[in-house]
């Protein structure tokens, strides 16, 4: 087995524009954003860089194809810059690519950009994809709520979770982002909501009500890498360590073969179980400090608990309503508001994640920082329940 | 003998009460309270005059998904989705019949159910065709607040026609044609255009449909004393009754045309009636069938003795039980494009189909066929060179297989707000097969709060999709709910 991505590359920058509906800016005023804050971060010139990992999902809208809109918007200097695309997880995908380069000795400082714009479609949600000739002509007239929600009436049949329960364990998801997104003024929705509020919203896709969506955000994040001992000569202390970065994605298992029942995520526990031996983490309910994980909807918050394997199977619900994911509980999840309440610019989020796990290895976080966290984990999914991509990566401090 | 060997009919599940209509329309039409009695089939949305016309036709094939036996397919309509792309061609794709087969389009009359029928007969009888297959189906539009909104119906009925039918033998068929204009609708037209009834009554049913009748007992060698079953559908208040004496035919015989419970569905009426007929008949009883439109087409049929074997599972009797009231006028005329409403801008996507795309995937899309691996007996779909088997991922192992007529349950499912559908919320989810293999699909005729995981459900044609900009319809399968199932499944659990 391949011996991994462990300790060989340190985050040297990053940056995080405001995300929400940012009716004042373009994809190139969002990369800009996000570039700028990195760059200051990390202390370098654009002529120190090598080479651009570039994540962008929705091209319909106007940010484009290809490399160039990031060379363009940055005005990088002739660099090598490759757009990446994975559904939802772009972002982590364009984490991946610079990390990996760097590993590799082929660049010895890359960065990875994502940006999302899509507030320009003139209605709310996400917008309407261009799926291709044959898919239309299959699948169902569905929106990414439809296809998420479906993963709360598998759950509920598998385990007897009533439909009462569940749908108070998923408001409770989503109030404590809405929690946790008060504290961070980048994110896109920072007022708390209650329990009722959630729980007597208008139905989107059934059983999820408008809070137990996530908000469709306008963002770009940015983050820089280099090996540990660049970083070091560059004269940063305290490194911020890649631990791991896993991908795992669906080959029709789970759509067209009947063994998966639903309720879960397939990809997301092999990534997560490959993850954890690549960080060589082995208890990661009590290992793993922090966590921002792919809450496009609360249900799916719910059980990614488990399939990261920090809830038993079945009992995510009953930690959920325990305050164990809560800031101030045994494991704090989406600290910053997560894709909830900072937002999903699609192909930013993954970035976004890493983002806030950086800065609260830093001891950067502000209102919303933890007590000497050690590790943090983001989990990043892509596409649908029975059809995706899910991105594990865990980050941490220097020799942890 | 030559005749019918089986049928089946489908009429939709649900019921526009006709009161609703009446209400709603008393402002600008008060004479029409009159007619505000029973109610009227309605096709849902994602249905139309060749979606009912597959679903009769399932019914009258029967769950056996070999029809390799077909030789020849009729499909009859008025009202077909194309006017120049075979209509019986899809009927065929979705039945997944041969492609070895003879196959026409009849139209033009609202006695071309019973000529297709006829032409079937004749083509067995004649030794051109072994085995038949005759789909009518009729979706009628009709401007809001007319009296044809009313009377109308939407279903559909199948025969099969063969040389060697138990459930009634062929006696005899006579044909009148006149070009009398009671109604027309152009090539172009939305709506029909009717001249004065009182005309069509006194000028047009009383003259011509009596010749076409006394020329098909003439030619069965029956008299009109003989027929036990009298079929004639007509929205005038007892015209075949008084058709009946006209011609000498026993009052008793007189059938109810299903007027007060589905109303009239254009050429598919005929059959239907006698569908009904044949679901209610004894052997050795007679049944005569007539329709009226440009001229007039009588056939005359003895029951046989396998009546009661070819009887299908819903028929016209299943289908009148099950039914659903709707009492949103409202929602029929959106369903029947007679509203502008604002559908908001998810529904702007351009539904343009690849053509390409769909004949190469044809047998998977409109025959819902997916693949069986050969050597693990793995059901997949769709069908793929490399097997999906986990543990097995055989390269070009697969064989057709057929998932149309496979019971099948919710494993997953959601109700949908936000997408765009022409009856929201959209439902649809995860469904798993008996038998193996799973497709997430659209789920059809379901109200909010009906879906549940574990729901038993069944394959229907339905519309996927319309190309509004390009008056193209997309067809694919959706699930709706095992009603039969749940019956069973509510009746043991009482017990």
């Amino acid at each position: 087995m391949a011996k991994g991505i462990r300790d060989k590359v340190a985050i040297l920058g990053m940056g995080c524009s405001k995300f929400g509906e940012r009716w004042d800016a373009g994809p190139d005023d969002l990369m800009v954003e996000a570039y700028i804050e990195a760059m200051a971060d990390a202390g370098i010139e654009p002529s120190q860089l090598d080479a651009a990992w570039f994540s962008t999902h929705v091209d319909e809208l106007g940010t484009g194809k290809g490399g160039t809109p990031l060379s363009i918007a940055l005005r990088l200097p002739n660099i090598a810059v490759t757009r990446v695309e994975n559904f939802c997880a772009s972002g982590s995908e364009a984490f991946r690519g610079a990390v990996y380069a760097v590993a590799a000795g082929a660049a010895d400082i890359a960065i990875a950009v994502g940006v999302e714009k899509l507030k320009d479609t003139g209605y709310g949600g996400l917008p309407v994809g261009n799926p291709g000739t044959l898919a239309p002509q299959i699948i169902p007239n569905g929106s990414a709520p439809g296809n998420f929600a479906q993963l709360a009436s598998a759950y509920r049949a598998k385990h007897g979770v009533s439909r009462e329960d569940l749908k108070r364990a998923i408001a409770h998801v989503s109030v404590k982002s809405h929690a946790n997104g008060a504290k961070n003024k980048k994110a896109h929705l920072q007022k708390a909501v209650t329990v009722e509020q959630v729980l007597n919203a208008p139905m989107i896709a059934e059983p999820l009500g408008l809070f137990d969506c996530c908000g469709v955000s306008d963002g770009a994040a940015a983050a820089i890498v280099t090996t540990p001992e660049i970083a070091r000569a560059l004269g940063k202390k305290n490194l911020t360590m890649v631990k791991a970065l896993q991908l795992s994605v669906s080959n029709g298992y789970e759509s067209q073969y009947n063994g998966w029942d639903g309720s879960h995520f397939h990809t997301a526990r092999i990534a997560a179980g490959k993850a954890y031996r690549e960080a060589g983490i082995e208890r990661p309910r009590e290992q793993i400090s922090m966590m921002e994980v792919h809450d496009c909807f609360s249900i799916t918050e719910l059980v990614t608990m488990e399939d990261l394997f920090i809830s038993p199977e079945g009992q995510g619900w009953r930690d959920v309503l325990d305050g164990f994911y809560d800031a101030d509980g045994g494991l704090p999840c989406q600290i910053d508001g997560g894709l909830k309440c900072f937002g999903h610019p699609i192909g930013a989020s993954g970035l976004r994640m890493l983002y806030e796990m950086y800065l609260q290895l830093q001891g950067r976080a502000g209102e919303r920082q933890l007590k000497d966290p050690v590790f943090g984990m983001t989990h990043n999914l892509g596409g649908a329940p029975a059809s995706n991509v899910c991105s594990v990566a865990i980050i941490g401090q220097e020799g942890a | 003998m030559v005749g019918i060997a089986a049928w089946g009919a489908y009429a939709p599940r649900l019921r526009l009460s006709r009161k609703a209509v009446t209400d709603a329309n008393a402002w600008v039409a008060p004479n029409l309270r009159a007619k505000a009695k029973g109610e009227r089939s309605m096709a849902n949305w994602d249905e139309d005059a060749l979606t009912m016309a597959v679903e009769a036709s399932r019914d009258a094939l029967g769950a056996d998904d070999d029809r390799s036996a077909i030789d020849a397919l009729y499909f009859a309509s008025t009202t077909a989705p194309f006017v120049d792309r075979q209509n019986a061609g899809i009927v065929a794709a979705a039945l997944t019949l041969e492609k070895a087969i003879a196959s026409a389009d009849v139209t033009g009359s609202q006695r071309c159910g019973l000529a297709a029928l006829g032409q079937a007969l004749a083509a067995v009888q004649g030794g051109a065709a072994k085995r038949a297959l005759v789909a009518t189906g009729e979706h009628r539009r009709a401007r809001a607040a007319s009296s044809q909104e009313l009377d109308n119906g939407d279903g559909a009925a199948t025969f099969v026609v063969t040389a060697d039918a138990g459930a009634a033998e062929f006696l005899g068929r006579g044909s009148i044609t006149d070009d009398f204009v009671d109604h027309f609708r152009g090539a172009d037209g939305e709506f029909d255009y009717g001249w004065e009834e009182r005309w069509i009554r006194d000028e047009g049913i009383v003259k011509l449909v009596p010749p076409a009748i006394r020329k098909a007992l003439e030619n069965s060698g029956l008299s009109a004393s003989d027929i036990t079953h009298f079929c004639f559908p007509s929205t005038f208040a007892g015209m075949s009754a008084s058709l009946a004496k006209t011609v000498g035919i026993a009052p008793e015989a007189v059938r109810d045309n299903l007027a007060l419970t589905l109303g009239e569905a254009g050429c598919a009426h005929g059959p239907l009636m006698l569908a009904h007929a044949l679901e209610q008949a004894k052997p050795g009883e007679v049944i005569l069938v007539a329709q009226f439109g440009q001229g007039a087409e009588a056939l005359v049929f003895r029951v046989g003795d396998g009546v009661e074997d070819a009887r299908p599972t819903r028929g016209v009797t299943g289908s009148l039980a099950d039914r659903k009231v709707e009492e949103n006028y409202l929602k029929f005329l959106t369903f029947n494009g007679l509203v502008e409403w604002d559908k908001g801008m998810r529904a702007e996507k351009d539904n343009k189909t690849a053509l390409t795309t769909l004949y190469r995937n044809q047998d998977m899309i409109l025959g819902l066929v997916g693949g069986r691996c050969r050597e693990t007996g793995v059901v997949q779909f769709p069908r793929t060179r490399i097997s999906v088997a986990p543990n097995n991922p055989a390269i070009d192992t697969q064989e057709p297989y057929r998932f149309a007529e496979r019971r099948a349950s919710v494993l997953s499912y959601s109700a949908d707000y936000l997408t765009f559908s022409m009856s929201p919320p959209n439902h649809y989810g995860m469904i798993v097969f008996e038998g193996g293999g799973r497709i997430m699909m659209d789920i059809t005729d379901v109200e909010p709060g009906e879906v549940d995981s574990g729901l038993p459900v069944r394959m229907v044609f339905r519309i996927k999709d319309v190309d509004e900009k390009r008056g193209f319809v997309r067809y694919f399968w959706k699930a709706a709910p095992d009603r039969g199932v749940l019956a069973k499944n509510n009746a043991l659990a009482a017990e």
